[in-house]
């Protein structure tokens, strides 16, 4: 197994995207940096970042990745091993990568320019958030042998985190605005890595005091020692429910 | 020419008659305690007091007299009395440090109490844990000047105000330093006075609080780090120039917040980093020109309650909302202000935007109705809402927009 995940750790660090997109990352963080005079308000530009192009670079290589390495994956199963480590393999190589990228790319940079609680919650949000949308691409590209579809599957999984669950909460924040929802609300973010993220780093930064009432519910409950378990808790659960229901799949997936 | 002569002779030989004395208080005078002084003294003499600790009890200052410290002596209230009380006209008390006024729920002890006189000058004191500092009381042309207050309570109930104004009238209250009391400064019924060069930072509830207090001005004030701000309520004919309201960051805290004032004038002011600048409820008359809104949550949030409001020549930057407002009418006028988010174009080159601007952002719309909305507190649904309501409005009231937006900050 260690030798399988090395080969594939190795395999994608050589890979030019995956160099570029830990140089874009790089550039963006320190330009971001230098031109706003103000580190509070690159945070901000910085957490977009993390939100919506993490995300999507991760969720679209690894589904790539994954099937382009479909022979690969042939080759190993008709060897003695089991299908367990090689998809074990395979993910801790493609997310390890990935989270690598990100550390190096958007990490460092932060962590120089401001080494603060929000930044340290940026930066493991950020490497989270990359783990789990490599878990969720391994759905996409099991559940499907056309490599087409499965792509277009990925993409449709970030626009439903990144877009379509938010406008599903306004429409029902819309519906059942005569009920006091602040309590639920923890709940239903809950069901959203991306939404998990951006209020963990939200409440952070002290423009917290700006979420009202809402976000006094929202500081109370993942402001303590027990929400921040919880809440990180419920983002590992976001990599292993994914992960191990594609495993299920690819368990019993005819190659 | 020799009757002036006669007469100016005879008020000069008259003026002989009524010298002044000077009674010296200390531990190396005659005169031990200020209270004994107090009552050997007579109208216009003037009281040294050297320094030491005073255990007065209550000292009542019941004549027209001057009382200076020197080095700051002590007046110790032991937690049991009103240090100082004043109750006669023309006193001038300066230079004291006093200190543990008593606590009560029954009664407002203060530090230095004013009871219904005139022409009183309390100047250059310290009041260290007072529960009142400065207590004046239907008073009139009272001077308070360049006290300074602390006061370490940490429950709201355990402190009263700094300096506590009620029913007076033409009160100069000027270059003051308040802290950590309930209120910093606090009017009631209180006409035609001055607020001026005061800094009130860190106080339990509001910097400055403004009940019923008509034709009053503050200006180059500094109110920063209050629990809520400051409130200016019920009152008209209130002008509030060049002040600096800071760090107001909290829930229920706003830089100021206004609530049933007219005919007013707030102009040249700064409000940094406060969770709303201002928050405007039944406002009506009121001219604003030339603030600056730097880093609030909220730059301006004026309820549809508010009328004629005209708002001309602010600057608007790096605030996360400019402008925000609960329902579709707004009978108010924005003007030639700068807006940093406005992305308009400039054809012919006036420094005048040729589209007009909105202030008002449909996801702060949605807050304001839907409070919870505030989870998608910049996530790209709302981004992507915004900038579709900007092309064609409709949950935004269609008259609240600037129609002379300014290309380039102004210098202010």
């Amino acid at each position: 197994m260690k030798k399988i995940v090395k080969y594939i750790l190795l395999d994608i660090l050589r890979n030019k995207i995956i160099l570029a997109y830990t140089a874009i990352l790089f550039v963006v963080t320190f330009s971001v940096f230098s031109l706003e005079d103000n580190s509070q308000k690159g945070m901000l530009t910085l957490l977009n970042l993390v939100l919506f192009i993490v995300p999507l670079v991760s969720i679209i290589f690894s589904t790539i990745y994954i099937y382009n390495s479909s022979e690969f994956i042939e080759l190993l199963v008709s060897q003695p091993l089991r299908r367990k480590s090689i998809w074990l393999s395979l993910f801790i190589g493609i997310s390890g990568a990935l989270s690598l990228a990100f550390i190096i790319g958007a990490g460092v940079p932060l962590l120089i320019y401001n080494h603060s609680v929000t930044a340290f919650m940026m930066v493991a949000n950020g490497i989270l958030i990359s783990v789990i949308f490599a878990a969720i691409a391994m759905v996409a590209a099991v559940s499907t042998r056309d490599k087409a579809k499965g792509i277009g599957w990925a993409i449709l999984l970030w626009l439903y985190f990144s877009l379509v669950f938010d406008g599903l909460i306004l429409f029902l924040l819309f519906q059942f605005s005569d009920y006091p929802l602040e309590k639920i609300m923890i709940f239903v973010s809950a069901l959203n890595p991306i939404d998990l993220g951006r209020i963990l780093i939200l409440l952070k930064m002290d423009v917290s005091a700006l979420m009202g009432y809402t976000g006094a519910v929202f500081k109370e409950f993942y402001g303590t020692q027990l929400g921040l378990i919880i809440s990180f808790s419920v983002m590992l659960l976001w990599v292993i429910i994914p992960l191990l229901y594609s495993l299920r799949i690819f368990n019993r997936k005819d190659l | 020419m020799k009757k002036i002569f006669w007469i100016v002779t005879l008020l000069l030989f008259q003026a002989t008659f009524v010298f002044a004395k000077l009674i010296q208080v200390g531990i190396k005078q005659s005169i031990k305690t200020i209270t004994a002084a107090v009552k050997l003294s007579e109208t216009g003499d003037t009281i040294l007091v050297g320094f030491n600790t005073y255990h007065e009890n209550n000292l009542i200052i019941n004549k027209s007299i001057v009382i200076l410290g020197l080095d700051y002596p002590i007046l110790d209230g032991e937690r049991k009395f009103e240090n100082v009380s004043i109750t006669a006209d023309n006193v001038v008390f300066s230079g004291f440090k006093v200190i543990n006024s008593g606590i009560s729920s029954m009664t407002d002890f203060a530090g230095i109490k004013i009871c219904n006189r005139r022409c009183v000058t309390i100047t250059n004191n310290i009041l260290t844990d007072c529960f009142f500092g400065i207590y004046s009381q239907q008073s009139t042309n009272c001077i308070i000047k360049d006290n300074r207050l602390v006061a370490h309570q940490l429950q709201e109930q355990q402190s009263g105000n700094g300096i506590h104004c009620w029913k007076s009238d033409s009160l100069q209250i000027i270059g003051n330093n308040v802290s950590g009391h309930r209120d910093g400064i606090y009017f009631e019924f209180v006409t035609n006075s001055l607020i001026w060069k005061n800094i009130s930072t860190k106080n339990m509830r509001y910097g400055l609080h403004f009940m019923f207090s008509n034709s009053d001005t503050y200006t180059n004030n500094v109110f920063e780090n209050n629990g809520a701000g400051v409130a200016v309520m019920f009152s008209n004919h209130v002008k509030m120039y060049h002040n600096y309201f800071r760090e107001n960051w909290g829930d229920a805290s706003y830089g100021i917040l206004l609530k049933e004032i007219s005919d007013s004038y707030i102009d040249g002011n700064t409000f940094e980093r406060n969770t709303s600048g201002i928050f405007m409820e039944g406002a009506s008359r009121i001219e604003m020109y030339k603030n600056t809104f730097k880093g609030n949550g909220w730059g301006l949030k004026i309820q549809a309650s508010c009328m004629d409001i005209k708002l001309m020549n602010n600057n608007f930057t790096g605030n996360t909302f400019d402008v925000g407002t609960n329902g579709s009418l707004s009978l108010n006028l924005f003007d030639h202000n700068y807006w940093d988010k406005y992305d308009g174009y400039d054809l012919n080159k006036n420094g005048i935007g040729d589209i007009p601007y909105r202030p008002v952002s449909m996801y702060s719309m949605i807050v304001e109705k839907y409070p919870p909305a505030m989870m998608l507190f910049r996530s790209l649904i709302t981004t992507l809402l915004d900038k579709s309501e900007k092309v064609m409005p409709s949950l935004t009231p269609e008259n609240l927009k600037d129609n002379h937006p300014l290309m380039k900050p102004l210098k202010l």
